[in-house]
Protein backbone atom coordinates (compact mmCIF):
# COMPACT_ATOMS: atom_id res chain seq x y z
CA UNK A 1 0.00 0.00 0.00
CA UNK A 2 0.96 3.40 -0.88
CA UNK A 3 1.04 6.25 1.35
CA UNK A 4 0.18 9.49 -0.28
CA UNK A 5 0.32 11.74 2.96
CA UNK A 6 1.75 15.23 1.98
CA UNK A 7 3.73 14.72 5.03
CA UNK A 8 5.10 11.43 4.82
CA UNK A 9 6.22 12.27 1.50
CA UNK A 10 8.39 15.72 2.30
CA UNK A 11 9.36 13.88 5.32
CA UNK A 12 10.87 10.61 3.75
CA UNK A 13 12.29 13.52 0.81
CA UNK A 14 14.53 15.61 3.68
CA UNK A 15 15.08 13.29 6.91
CA UNK A 16 15.82 10.15 4.43
CA UNK A 17 19.05 9.07 6.55
CA UNK A 18 16.59 8.43 9.39
CA UNK A 19 14.27 5.64 7.78
CA UNK A 20 10.94 6.86 9.02
CA UNK A 21 7.86 4.26 9.13
CA UNK A 22 5.01 4.96 8.22
CA UNK A 23 1.20 3.31 8.79
CA UNK A 24 -1.91 3.88 7.85
CA UNK A 25 -5.46 2.41 9.72
CA UNK A 26 -8.58 3.82 8.15
CA UNK A 27 -7.42 6.55 6.03
CA UNK A 28 -4.96 8.42 9.71
CA UNK A 29 -1.20 8.17 8.54
CA UNK A 30 0.66 7.74 11.73
CA UNK A 31 4.49 8.40 11.20
CA UNK A 32 7.52 7.01 13.79
CA UNK A 33 10.13 9.48 14.82
CA UNK A 34 13.57 8.35 16.89
CA UNK A 35 13.19 9.97 20.00
CA UNK A 36 16.36 12.14 19.75
CA UNK A 37 14.75 13.38 16.28
CA UNK A 38 11.11 15.04 17.45
CA UNK A 39 12.17 18.44 18.27
CA UNK A 40 13.73 18.75 14.52
CA UNK A 41 10.99 16.77 12.15
CA UNK A 42 8.45 19.16 14.19
CA UNK A 43 10.27 21.94 13.29
CA UNK A 44 10.42 21.16 9.98
CA UNK A 45 6.88 20.29 10.18
CA UNK A 46 5.73 23.75 11.60
CA UNK A 47 7.75 25.93 9.15
CA UNK A 48 7.68 24.23 6.11
CA UNK A 49 5.42 26.28 4.11
CA UNK A 50 3.22 23.93 2.40
CA UNK A 51 3.12 21.51 5.17
CA UNK A 52 2.36 24.38 7.83
CA UNK A 53 1.34 22.27 10.88
CA UNK A 54 0.63 25.24 13.05
CA UNK A 55 -1.54 23.54 15.99
CA UNK A 56 -0.47 21.01 18.31
CA UNK A 57 -3.92 18.98 18.67
CA UNK A 58 -3.09 16.95 20.88
CA UNK A 59 -0.32 14.73 23.07
CA UNK A 60 -0.84 11.94 24.85
CA UNK A 61 0.26 8.40 25.50
CA UNK A 62 -0.42 4.80 25.55
CA UNK A 63 1.12 2.19 27.42
CA UNK A 64 1.67 -0.82 25.64
CA UNK A 65 2.68 -3.63 28.51
CA UNK A 66 1.42 -7.06 27.07
CA UNK A 67 -0.31 -5.76 24.80
CA UNK A 68 -0.79 -8.87 22.30
CA UNK A 69 2.34 -9.31 20.14
CA UNK A 70 3.75 -6.04 21.01
CA UNK A 71 7.06 -5.93 19.76
CA UNK A 72 8.27 -2.18 20.33
CA UNK A 73 9.46 -0.16 23.64
CA UNK A 74 6.38 -0.42 26.32
CA UNK A 75 4.97 3.63 25.91
CA UNK A 76 4.11 5.10 22.74
CA UNK A 77 3.69 8.69 22.37
CA UNK A 78 1.04 10.22 20.34
CA UNK A 79 1.53 13.82 18.76
CA UNK A 80 -1.68 15.03 16.74
CA UNK A 81 -1.04 17.72 14.53
CA UNK A 82 -3.60 20.05 12.93
CA UNK A 83 -2.98 21.96 9.26
CA UNK A 84 -4.74 25.17 9.88
CA UNK A 85 -3.81 27.64 7.54
CA UNK A 86 -2.08 25.53 4.73
CA UNK A 87 -5.32 22.95 5.48
CA UNK A 88 -3.43 19.87 5.24
CA UNK A 89 -4.97 17.03 6.93
CA UNK A 90 -3.87 15.71 10.24
CA UNK A 91 -1.22 14.15 11.03
CA UNK A 92 0.00 11.45 14.02
CA UNK A 93 3.68 11.30 15.04
CA UNK A 94 4.41 8.76 16.98
CA UNK A 95 7.47 8.15 19.34
CA UNK A 96 7.97 4.95 21.15
CA UNK A 97 10.38 5.02 24.82
CA UNK A 98 11.06 2.23 26.74
CA UNK A 99 11.03 2.31 30.39
CA UNK A 100 15.25 2.71 30.85
CA UNK A 101 15.02 6.25 29.27
CA UNK A 102 11.39 7.53 29.70
CA UNK A 103 12.10 11.03 28.84
CA UNK A 104 11.98 13.24 25.10
CA UNK A 105 12.47 16.43 24.72
CA UNK A 106 9.08 18.87 25.19
CA UNK A 107 7.68 20.46 22.48
CA UNK A 108 6.69 24.00 24.70
CA UNK A 109 9.66 26.43 23.04
CA UNK A 110 7.30 25.20 19.29
CA UNK A 111 3.83 25.07 20.94
CA UNK A 112 2.75 26.72 23.93
CA UNK A 113 -0.22 24.71 24.22
CA UNK A 114 1.70 21.48 24.65
CA UNK A 115 2.58 22.75 28.21
CA UNK A 116 -0.43 21.24 30.34
CA UNK A 117 -0.88 18.47 27.22
CA UNK A 118 2.67 17.21 28.49
CA UNK A 119 1.97 17.67 32.40
CA UNK A 120 -1.04 15.61 32.44
CA UNK A 121 1.38 12.72 30.44
CA UNK A 122 4.15 13.09 33.05
CA UNK A 123 1.34 13.00 35.91
CA UNK A 124 -0.66 9.42 34.40
CA UNK A 125 2.53 8.60 32.36
CA UNK A 126 5.58 9.08 34.59
CA UNK A 127 7.15 10.26 30.89
CA UNK A 128 9.53 13.31 31.72
CA UNK A 129 9.60 16.33 29.22
CA UNK A 130 13.24 17.35 29.02
CA UNK A 131 13.08 21.27 28.44
CA UNK A 132 9.59 21.85 30.32
CA UNK A 133 9.03 24.71 31.88
CA UNK A 134 6.99 23.60 34.69
CA UNK A 135 6.64 19.62 35.16
CA UNK A 136 4.63 19.39 37.85
CA UNK A 137 1.65 17.09 38.70
CA UNK A 138 -1.84 18.43 36.90
CA UNK A 139 -4.73 16.33 37.70
CA UNK A 140 -3.52 14.00 40.73
CA UNK A 141 -1.85 15.94 43.97
CA UNK A 142 2.00 16.47 44.86
CA UNK A 143 2.11 13.77 47.01
CA UNK A 144 0.98 11.19 45.14
CA UNK A 145 3.31 8.24 43.76
CA UNK A 146 1.88 6.07 40.92
CA UNK A 147 1.18 6.89 37.73
CA UNK A 148 -2.51 5.87 37.54
CA UNK A 149 -3.11 5.61 33.70
CA UNK A 150 -0.20 2.78 33.24
CA UNK A 151 -1.13 -0.82 32.70
CA UNK A 152 0.29 -2.18 36.02
CA UNK A 153 -1.73 0.47 38.35
CA UNK A 154 -5.64 -1.30 39.20
CA UNK A 155 -8.49 0.07 38.03
CA UNK A 156 -9.51 0.32 41.82
CA UNK A 157 -6.79 1.96 42.77
CA UNK A 158 -4.11 1.18 45.20
CA UNK A 159 -6.28 1.72 48.41
CA UNK A 160 -4.95 5.65 48.37
CA UNK A 161 -8.68 6.21 48.77
CA UNK A 162 -9.12 3.97 51.99
CA UNK A 163 -6.10 5.11 53.23
CA UNK A 164 -5.61 8.38 53.21
CA UNK A 165 -4.77 10.71 56.20
CA UNK A 166 -7.17 11.97 58.17
CA UNK A 167 -6.60 15.41 59.54
CA UNK A 168 -7.66 16.38 62.89
CA UNK A 169 -8.15 19.73 64.72
CA UNK A 170 -4.73 19.43 66.64
CA UNK A 171 -3.05 18.04 63.95
CA UNK A 172 -4.03 20.34 61.10
CA UNK B 1 -13.50 34.92 49.30
CA UNK B 2 -10.08 33.79 51.91
CA UNK B 3 -7.21 35.48 51.24
CA UNK B 4 -4.65 36.72 52.78
CA UNK B 5 -2.38 39.65 53.32
CA UNK B 6 0.89 39.25 54.66
CA UNK B 7 3.24 40.07 52.46
CA UNK B 8 5.35 37.27 50.92
CA UNK B 9 3.22 34.30 52.02
CA UNK B 10 2.25 31.63 49.21
CA UNK B 11 -0.53 29.22 49.54
CA UNK B 12 1.97 27.22 47.14
CA UNK B 13 4.85 27.36 50.31
CA UNK B 14 5.90 23.78 49.73
CA UNK B 15 6.31 23.82 45.61
CA UNK B 16 9.17 25.81 44.93
CA UNK B 17 8.58 26.71 40.93
CA UNK B 18 4.76 28.20 42.30
CA UNK B 19 6.12 30.06 45.25
CA UNK B 20 6.03 34.06 44.24
CA UNK B 21 9.09 35.59 44.51
CA UNK B 22 7.81 38.26 46.39
CA UNK B 23 10.58 41.10 47.94
CA UNK B 24 10.38 42.65 51.16
CA UNK B 25 9.22 45.68 49.82
CA UNK B 26 7.18 44.59 47.07
CA UNK B 27 3.08 45.44 47.65
CA UNK B 28 2.20 42.08 46.22
CA UNK B 29 -0.69 40.06 47.97
CA UNK B 30 -2.14 36.67 47.16
CA UNK B 31 -5.68 36.09 46.76
CA UNK B 32 -7.20 32.20 46.59
CA UNK B 33 -9.72 31.75 44.58
CA UNK B 34 -12.05 28.94 44.33
CA UNK B 35 -12.12 25.63 44.19
CA UNK B 36 -15.60 26.67 45.53
CA UNK B 37 -16.99 29.91 44.42
CA UNK B 38 -19.83 30.76 42.42
CA UNK B 39 -17.98 32.15 39.64
CA UNK B 40 -15.97 29.26 38.69
CA UNK B 41 -18.78 27.45 38.23
CA UNK B 42 -17.75 24.37 38.53
CA UNK B 43 -14.60 23.26 41.23
CA UNK B 44 -11.65 25.08 39.89
CA UNK B 45 -9.02 26.76 42.16
CA UNK B 46 -6.76 30.03 41.09
CA UNK B 47 -3.89 31.33 42.91
CA UNK B 48 -3.83 35.26 42.00
CA UNK B 49 -1.55 37.26 42.82
CA UNK B 50 -1.89 41.05 42.77
CA UNK B 51 -0.88 44.37 42.53
CA UNK B 52 -3.44 46.28 44.23
CA UNK B 53 -6.18 45.07 42.20
CA UNK B 54 -4.59 44.00 38.78
CA UNK B 55 -3.54 40.62 38.54
CA UNK B 56 0.49 40.08 38.09
CA UNK B 57 0.41 36.10 37.91
CA UNK B 58 -2.48 33.52 38.01
CA UNK B 59 -1.44 29.13 38.75
CA UNK B 60 -4.70 27.58 38.41
CA UNK B 61 -4.80 24.41 40.26
CA UNK B 62 -7.28 21.59 38.50
CA UNK B 63 -7.92 18.11 39.46
CA UNK B 64 -10.23 18.40 42.44
CA UNK B 65 -13.12 16.43 39.81
CA UNK B 66 -10.33 14.02 38.31
CA UNK B 67 -12.19 10.59 38.68
CA UNK B 68 -10.06 8.30 36.35
CA UNK B 69 -12.53 7.97 33.38
CA UNK B 70 -9.58 7.24 30.63
CA UNK B 71 -8.91 4.37 33.19
CA UNK B 72 -12.53 3.48 33.40
CA UNK B 73 -12.67 2.74 29.49
CA UNK B 74 -10.31 0.15 30.07
CA UNK B 75 -12.18 -2.03 31.47
CA UNK B 76 -15.61 -0.61 30.27
CA UNK B 77 -17.29 -1.75 26.10
CA UNK B 78 -17.32 0.58 23.66
CA UNK B 79 -21.57 0.76 24.66
CA UNK B 80 -20.90 1.03 28.57
CA UNK B 81 -18.45 4.11 28.18
CA UNK B 82 -21.14 5.86 26.16
CA UNK B 83 -22.79 6.75 29.64
CA UNK B 84 -19.05 8.04 31.41
CA UNK B 85 -18.64 10.54 27.79
CA UNK B 86 -21.81 12.11 28.55
CA UNK B 87 -20.91 12.99 31.88
CA UNK B 88 -17.78 14.99 30.38
CA UNK B 89 -19.25 17.87 29.37
CA UNK B 90 -22.28 17.97 30.82
CA UNK B 91 -24.12 21.47 29.34
CA UNK B 92 -24.10 19.71 25.94
CA UNK B 93 -24.07 15.88 27.02
CA UNK B 94 -25.69 14.80 23.49
CA UNK B 95 -22.72 16.23 21.63
CA UNK B 96 -19.87 14.42 23.40
CA UNK B 97 -21.53 11.11 22.39
CA UNK B 98 -21.25 12.24 18.76
CA UNK B 99 -17.59 12.76 19.21
CA UNK B 100 -17.22 9.63 20.65
CA UNK B 101 -19.12 7.53 18.11
CA UNK B 102 -17.47 8.56 15.61
CA UNK B 103 -14.00 7.75 16.60
CA UNK B 104 -15.61 4.47 17.46
CA UNK B 105 -17.26 3.93 14.59
CA UNK B 106 -13.56 4.75 12.52
CA UNK B 107 -12.19 1.93 14.13
CA UNK B 108 -14.93 -0.51 13.39
CA UNK B 109 -15.24 0.57 10.09
CA UNK B 110 -18.87 1.29 10.27
CA UNK B 111 -20.66 3.97 8.27
CA UNK B 112 -24.20 4.82 10.30
CA UNK B 113 -27.44 4.93 7.97
CA UNK B 114 -28.84 8.53 6.60
CA UNK B 115 -31.58 8.30 9.52
CA UNK B 116 -29.03 8.53 11.87
CA UNK B 117 -27.10 10.65 10.62
CA UNK B 118 -29.60 13.55 9.92
CA UNK B 119 -30.86 12.20 13.87
CA UNK B 120 -26.87 13.33 15.21
CA UNK B 121 -26.21 16.64 13.24
CA UNK B 122 -29.98 17.68 14.56
CA UNK B 123 -29.02 16.69 18.48
CA UNK B 124 -25.90 17.44 17.61
CA UNK B 125 -26.61 21.34 16.83
CA UNK B 126 -29.31 21.09 19.66
CA UNK B 127 -26.56 20.39 21.71
CA UNK B 128 -24.06 23.45 20.67
CA UNK B 129 -27.20 25.54 21.43
CA UNK B 130 -27.94 24.06 24.68
CA UNK B 131 -24.35 24.94 25.54
CA UNK B 132 -23.95 28.15 24.11
CA UNK B 133 -27.04 29.20 25.67
CA UNK B 134 -26.02 28.37 29.01
CA UNK B 135 -22.50 29.98 28.27
CA UNK B 136 -23.64 33.35 27.26
CA UNK B 137 -26.14 33.30 29.82
CA UNK B 138 -23.63 32.75 33.09
CA UNK B 139 -21.26 34.95 31.36
CA UNK B 140 -23.49 37.39 31.88
CA UNK B 141 -24.90 36.50 35.09
CA UNK B 142 -20.97 36.97 36.35
CA UNK B 143 -21.24 40.20 35.14
CA UNK B 144 -24.13 41.48 37.27
CA UNK B 145 -27.32 40.60 34.65
CA UNK B 146 -29.47 37.87 36.06
CA UNK B 147 -32.31 38.24 33.45
CA UNK B 148 -30.02 36.83 30.64
CA UNK B 149 -29.16 33.89 32.25
CA UNK B 150 -32.75 33.19 32.77
CA UNK B 151 -33.69 33.69 28.92
CA UNK B 152 -31.09 31.15 28.29
CA UNK B 153 -32.32 28.52 30.73
CA UNK B 154 -35.95 28.81 29.87
CA UNK B 155 -34.57 27.64 26.43
CA UNK B 156 -32.30 25.04 27.87
CA UNK B 157 -35.35 23.28 29.72
CA UNK B 158 -37.09 22.95 25.78
CA UNK B 159 -34.43 20.80 25.09
CA UNK B 160 -34.36 18.93 28.01
CA UNK B 161 -37.66 17.78 27.12
CA UNK B 162 -36.80 17.04 23.26
CA UNK B 163 -33.70 14.87 24.46
CA UNK B 164 -36.19 13.60 27.32
CA UNK B 165 -38.89 12.53 23.99
CA UNK B 166 -35.64 10.96 22.21
CA UNK B 167 -33.64 9.13 24.91
CA UNK B 168 -35.99 9.02 28.07
CA UNK B 169 -33.37 11.01 29.84
CA UNK B 170 -33.35 14.59 30.71
CA UNK B 171 -29.79 15.07 30.99
CA UNK B 172 -27.39 12.01 30.83
CA UNK B 173 -28.75 10.96 27.43
CA UNK B 174 -26.51 7.80 26.47
CA UNK B 175 -28.43 7.64 23.35
CA UNK B 176 -25.66 6.68 20.82
CA UNK B 177 -25.22 3.46 20.17
CA UNK B 178 -22.14 2.26 18.02
CA UNK B 179 -23.93 1.79 14.29
CA UNK B 180 -27.07 3.49 15.30
CA UNK B 181 -29.06 4.51 17.99
CA UNK B 182 -30.63 3.06 21.04
CA UNK B 183 -33.98 3.30 19.88
CA UNK B 184 -35.85 4.72 16.96
CA UNK B 185 -37.74 7.96 17.13
CA UNK B 186 -41.32 8.79 15.82
CA UNK B 187 -41.17 11.60 13.59
CA UNK B 188 -44.65 12.37 14.26
CA UNK B 189 -43.84 13.69 17.58
CA UNK B 190 -40.03 14.87 17.45
CA UNK B 191 -40.47 17.19 14.17
CA UNK B 192 -43.28 18.85 15.89
CA UNK B 193 -41.02 19.50 19.46
CA UNK B 194 -37.90 20.40 17.26
CA UNK B 195 -40.04 23.09 15.20
CA UNK B 196 -41.85 24.97 17.57
CA UNK B 197 -38.30 25.32 19.34
CA UNK B 198 -36.95 26.59 16.78
CA UNK B 199 -39.26 28.57 14.86
CA UNK B 200 -40.87 30.48 18.23
CA UNK B 201 -39.45 29.97 21.17
CA UNK B 202 -35.59 29.99 20.62
CA UNK B 203 -35.72 33.11 17.95
CA UNK B 204 -37.44 35.23 20.42
CA UNK B 205 -34.61 34.32 23.52
CA UNK B 206 -31.83 35.14 21.43
CA UNK B 207 -33.20 38.31 20.42
CA UNK B 208 -33.83 39.08 24.11
CA UNK B 209 -30.85 38.26 25.06
CA UNK B 210 -29.05 40.37 22.12
CA UNK B 211 -31.56 43.30 22.88
CA UNK B 212 -30.59 43.35 26.58
CA UNK B 213 -26.98 42.92 26.12
CA UNK B 214 -25.63 44.07 22.67
CA UNK B 215 -25.98 47.56 23.15
CA UNK B 216 -25.62 47.50 27.03
CA UNK B 217 -22.83 50.06 28.02
CA UNK B 218 -21.85 48.30 31.32
CA UNK B 219 -21.92 44.73 29.42
CA UNK B 220 -19.67 46.29 26.51
CA UNK B 221 -17.11 48.51 29.19
CA UNK B 222 -16.83 45.00 31.14
CA UNK B 223 -16.16 42.97 28.28
CA UNK B 224 -14.43 45.12 25.11
CA UNK B 225 -10.50 44.87 25.19
CA UNK B 226 -10.61 41.99 28.10
CA UNK B 227 -8.61 38.65 27.56
CA UNK B 228 -7.34 39.39 23.87
CA UNK B 229 -5.66 36.94 22.31
CA UNK B 230 -3.65 37.34 18.55
CA UNK B 231 -4.49 34.75 15.96
CA UNK B 232 -0.92 33.54 16.64
CA UNK B 233 -1.06 32.87 19.89
CA UNK B 234 -4.52 30.94 19.65
CA UNK B 235 -3.06 28.73 17.26
CA UNK B 236 0.09 28.35 19.25
CA UNK B 237 -2.13 27.48 22.30
CA UNK B 238 -3.71 24.68 20.57
CA UNK B 239 -7.75 26.77 21.07
CA UNK B 240 -10.33 25.65 19.02
CA UNK B 241 -14.00 26.25 19.09
CA UNK B 242 -15.53 29.66 19.56
CA UNK B 243 -12.77 30.85 21.35
CA UNK B 244 -10.36 30.50 18.57
CA UNK B 245 -12.90 31.73 16.25
CA UNK B 246 -13.39 34.94 18.30
CA UNK B 247 -9.43 35.47 17.42
CA UNK B 248 -9.82 34.95 13.90
CA UNK B 249 -8.59 30.87 13.37
CA UNK B 250 -10.71 29.69 10.48
CA UNK B 251 -10.97 26.35 11.80
CA UNK B 252 -14.12 24.36 12.17
CA UNK B 253 -14.20 20.63 12.05
CA UNK B 254 -17.87 20.43 10.29
CA UNK B 255 -16.17 22.30 7.17
CA UNK B 256 -12.45 21.06 7.61
CA UNK B 257 -13.33 17.35 8.48
CA UNK B 258 -16.66 16.77 7.71
CA UNK B 259 -18.52 14.12 9.66
CA UNK B 260 -22.61 13.28 9.31
CA UNK B 261 -24.61 15.55 7.20
CA UNK B 262 -22.03 18.11 7.11
CA UNK B 263 -20.42 15.28 4.67
CA UNK B 264 -20.89 15.55 0.66
CA UNK B 265 -23.11 12.84 -0.19
CA UNK B 266 -23.96 11.78 3.26
CA UNK B 267 -27.06 9.69 2.09
CA UNK B 268 -25.00 7.77 -0.73
CA UNK B 269 -27.42 9.50 -3.25
CA UNK B 270 -25.41 12.34 -3.66
CA UNK B 271 -27.22 14.85 -1.05
CA UNK B 272 -25.01 18.11 -0.39
CA UNK B 273 -23.77 18.79 2.64
CA UNK B 274 -25.75 21.03 5.00
CA UNK B 275 -25.37 24.72 4.11
CA UNK B 276 -23.79 27.06 6.77
CA UNK B 277 -21.72 29.82 7.32
CA UNK B 278 -18.50 29.68 10.45
CA UNK B 279 -18.63 33.47 12.53
CA UNK B 280 -14.99 34.95 12.47
CA UNK B 281 -14.05 37.45 14.72
CA UNK B 282 -10.52 39.41 14.92
CA UNK B 283 -10.45 40.95 18.35
CA UNK B 284 -10.00 37.85 20.37
CA UNK B 285 -11.17 39.33 23.38
CA UNK B 286 -14.66 38.39 25.78
CA UNK B 287 -16.63 40.22 23.59
CA UNK B 288 -15.74 39.26 20.39
CA UNK B 289 -16.74 35.37 22.03
CA UNK B 290 -19.63 36.00 23.39
CA UNK B 291 -20.77 37.84 19.68
CA UNK B 292 -19.31 34.53 17.93
CA UNK B 293 -21.42 32.25 19.99
CA UNK B 294 -24.45 34.09 19.77
CA UNK B 295 -24.24 34.03 15.93
CA UNK B 296 -23.15 29.84 16.26
CA UNK B 297 -26.64 29.30 17.83
CA UNK B 298 -28.28 31.28 14.89
CA UNK B 299 -26.21 29.16 12.33
CA UNK B 300 -27.32 25.42 14.09
CA UNK B 301 -31.03 26.98 13.95
CA UNK B 302 -30.72 27.14 10.26
CA UNK B 303 -28.86 24.08 9.99
CA UNK B 304 -31.67 22.48 11.85
CA UNK B 305 -34.24 24.02 9.47
CA UNK B 306 -32.24 22.18 6.77
CA UNK B 307 -32.45 18.96 7.57
CA UNK B 308 -35.67 18.79 9.71
CA UNK B 309 -38.53 18.28 6.96
CA UNK B 310 -36.34 16.00 5.03
CA UNK B 311 -35.42 12.83 7.84
CA UNK B 312 -34.86 10.23 6.04
CA UNK B 313 -36.79 6.75 6.37
CA UNK B 314 -35.58 3.23 6.62
CA UNK B 315 -33.46 1.48 9.94
CA UNK B 316 -32.19 3.76 12.27
CA UNK B 317 -29.27 1.50 13.10
CA UNK B 318 -26.77 -0.10 10.23
CA UNK B 319 -27.64 -4.18 9.58
CA UNK B 320 -27.26 -6.46 12.67
CA UNK B 321 -26.01 -9.11 9.76
CA UNK B 322 -22.79 -7.11 10.39
CA UNK B 323 -22.95 -7.97 14.23
CA UNK B 324 -22.09 -4.67 15.11
CA UNK B 325 -25.45 -3.54 16.84
CA UNK B 326 -28.04 -4.70 19.18
CA UNK B 327 -30.94 -6.53 17.19
CA UNK B 328 -34.30 -4.45 17.57
CA UNK B 329 -36.53 -5.56 20.95
CA UNK B 330 -39.30 -6.82 18.57
CA UNK B 331 -36.52 -9.47 16.97
CA UNK B 332 -35.13 -10.16 20.37
CA UNK B 333 -38.54 -10.94 21.41
CA UNK B 334 -40.00 -12.18 18.32
CA UNK B 335 -37.11 -14.89 16.83
CA UNK B 336 -34.85 -17.43 18.11
CA UNK B 337 -32.12 -15.65 15.82
CA UNK B 338 -32.60 -12.26 17.23
CA UNK B 339 -32.53 -13.83 20.59
CA UNK B 340 -29.16 -15.47 19.78
CA UNK B 341 -27.42 -12.22 18.14
CA UNK B 342 -28.62 -10.17 21.61
CA UNK B 343 -26.49 -12.64 23.75
CA UNK B 344 -23.82 -12.62 21.57
CA UNK B 345 -23.16 -8.88 21.88
CA UNK B 346 -24.21 -8.57 25.81
CA UNK B 347 -22.47 -11.09 26.82
CA UNK B 348 -18.75 -10.65 27.92
CA UNK B 349 -17.48 -14.06 26.66
CA UNK B 350 -18.53 -12.92 22.85
CA UNK B 351 -19.25 -9.64 22.27
CA UNK B 352 -18.32 -7.36 19.74
CA UNK B 353 -14.84 -6.89 18.73
CA UNK B 354 -13.39 -4.18 16.77
CA UNK B 355 -9.58 -4.54 14.55
CA UNK B 356 -6.61 -3.83 16.31
CA UNK B 357 -5.41 -0.62 15.61
CA UNK B 358 -5.52 2.99 16.71
CA UNK B 359 -7.41 5.96 15.59
CA UNK B 360 -8.52 9.58 16.56
CA UNK B 361 -11.83 10.95 16.53
CA UNK B 362 -13.05 14.47 16.50
CA UNK B 363 -16.30 16.25 16.60
CA UNK B 364 -16.50 20.15 16.53
CA UNK B 365 -18.18 20.36 19.97
CA UNK B 366 -19.76 23.84 21.81
CA UNK B 367 -16.57 24.44 23.04
CA UNK B 368 -14.37 23.40 20.30
CA UNK B 369 -12.62 20.41 18.89
CA UNK B 370 -13.75 17.08 21.85
CA UNK B 371 -11.41 14.05 19.75
CA UNK B 372 -10.92 10.71 20.97
CA UNK B 373 -8.17 8.42 20.09
CA UNK B 374 -8.64 5.13 20.58
CA UNK B 375 -6.97 1.96 20.74
CA UNK B 376 -7.79 -1.56 20.42
CA UNK B 377 -6.26 -4.53 20.51
CA UNK B 378 -9.11 -6.84 18.82
CA UNK B 379 -10.97 -7.30 22.42
CA UNK B 380 -14.20 -6.19 23.98
CA UNK B 381 -12.79 -3.35 25.50
CA UNK B 382 -10.44 -0.63 24.32
CA UNK B 383 -6.80 -0.70 25.40
CA UNK B 384 -6.96 3.37 25.90
CA UNK B 385 -9.35 6.32 25.20
CA UNK B 386 -7.94 9.17 25.65
CA UNK B 387 -9.93 12.34 25.27
CA UNK B 388 -8.78 15.61 23.93
CA UNK B 389 -10.48 18.01 26.02
CA UNK B 390 -11.06 21.44 24.90
CA UNK B 391 -11.89 22.91 28.53
CA UNK B 392 -8.59 21.57 29.45
CA UNK B 393 -6.53 23.44 26.77
CA UNK B 394 -8.67 26.55 27.05
CA UNK B 395 -7.77 26.69 30.59
CA UNK B 396 -4.30 26.51 30.37
CA UNK B 397 -4.12 29.67 28.12
CA UNK B 398 -6.39 31.63 30.98
CA UNK B 399 -2.98 32.84 32.79
CA UNK B 400 -1.86 34.53 30.00
CA UNK B 401 -5.02 35.83 29.06
CA UNK B 402 -5.89 37.66 33.22
CA UNK B 403 -2.36 39.08 33.30
CA UNK B 404 -2.37 42.91 33.43
CA UNK B 405 -6.40 42.22 33.73
CA UNK B 406 -8.00 42.99 37.12
CA UNK B 407 -9.44 40.66 39.67
CA UNK B 408 -13.32 41.29 38.49
CA UNK B 409 -12.23 40.39 34.92
CA UNK B 410 -11.19 37.12 35.84
CA UNK B 411 -14.49 36.01 36.19
CA UNK B 412 -15.49 37.68 32.83
CA UNK B 413 -12.71 35.93 31.11
CA UNK B 414 -13.39 32.23 33.15
CA UNK B 415 -16.92 32.98 32.07
CA UNK B 416 -16.20 33.55 27.99
CA UNK B 417 -13.77 30.19 28.14
CA UNK B 418 -16.61 27.93 29.52
CA UNK B 419 -14.76 26.17 31.62
CA UNK B 420 -16.62 22.36 32.54
CA UNK B 421 -14.93 20.86 35.64
CA UNK B 422 -16.12 17.28 34.84
CA UNK B 423 -14.12 17.72 31.07
CA UNK B 424 -11.22 18.67 32.69
CA UNK B 425 -10.33 16.49 34.92
CA UNK B 426 -11.91 13.86 33.74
Amino acid sequence: MTIDHPAAVKLKERFGHLHLKVASFRGQTQIEVPGENLTQVVTFLRDDSTLGYDMLCDVTCVDYLNYPGWDKARFGMVYTFNSVAAGQPRLILRVFLGEAQLAIDSLVPLYAGAEWMEREVFDMFGVRFRGHPDLRRILTWDGFKSHPLRKDYPVTGLGERENYPVLDRDSA
Amino acid sequence: MPYTMEKGVSLLVDNPLTTPQLSAESNLWTLNFGPQHPATHTVIRLVLELDGERVVRCVPIIGYLHSGFEKNAEVLDYNQYMTIVNRMDYLEPIANEMAWVRAVETLFGVDPTPRCKVYRTILGELGRIQSHLLCVGAAALDLGAFTAFLFGFNERERIYDIVEYVSGSRFHTSWNRVGGAMKDVDDKIFVPMVKKFIDDTLPKAIDDIEKLLNRLRIFIDRTQGIGAISTAEALSWSLSGPVARASGVMRDIRKDDPYFCFENNWDGQGAAAVDFKVPIMQTGDVLARYLVRLEEMKQSIAIIRQLIDRIPGGPMNVSPEGKDVLPPKSQVYGSIEGLIQHFEMVMTNRGFTPPAGEVYGCCETANGELGYYVVSDGGKVPWRARTRPPSFIHLSVLPKMIEGHTVSDVVAVLGSLNIIAAELDR
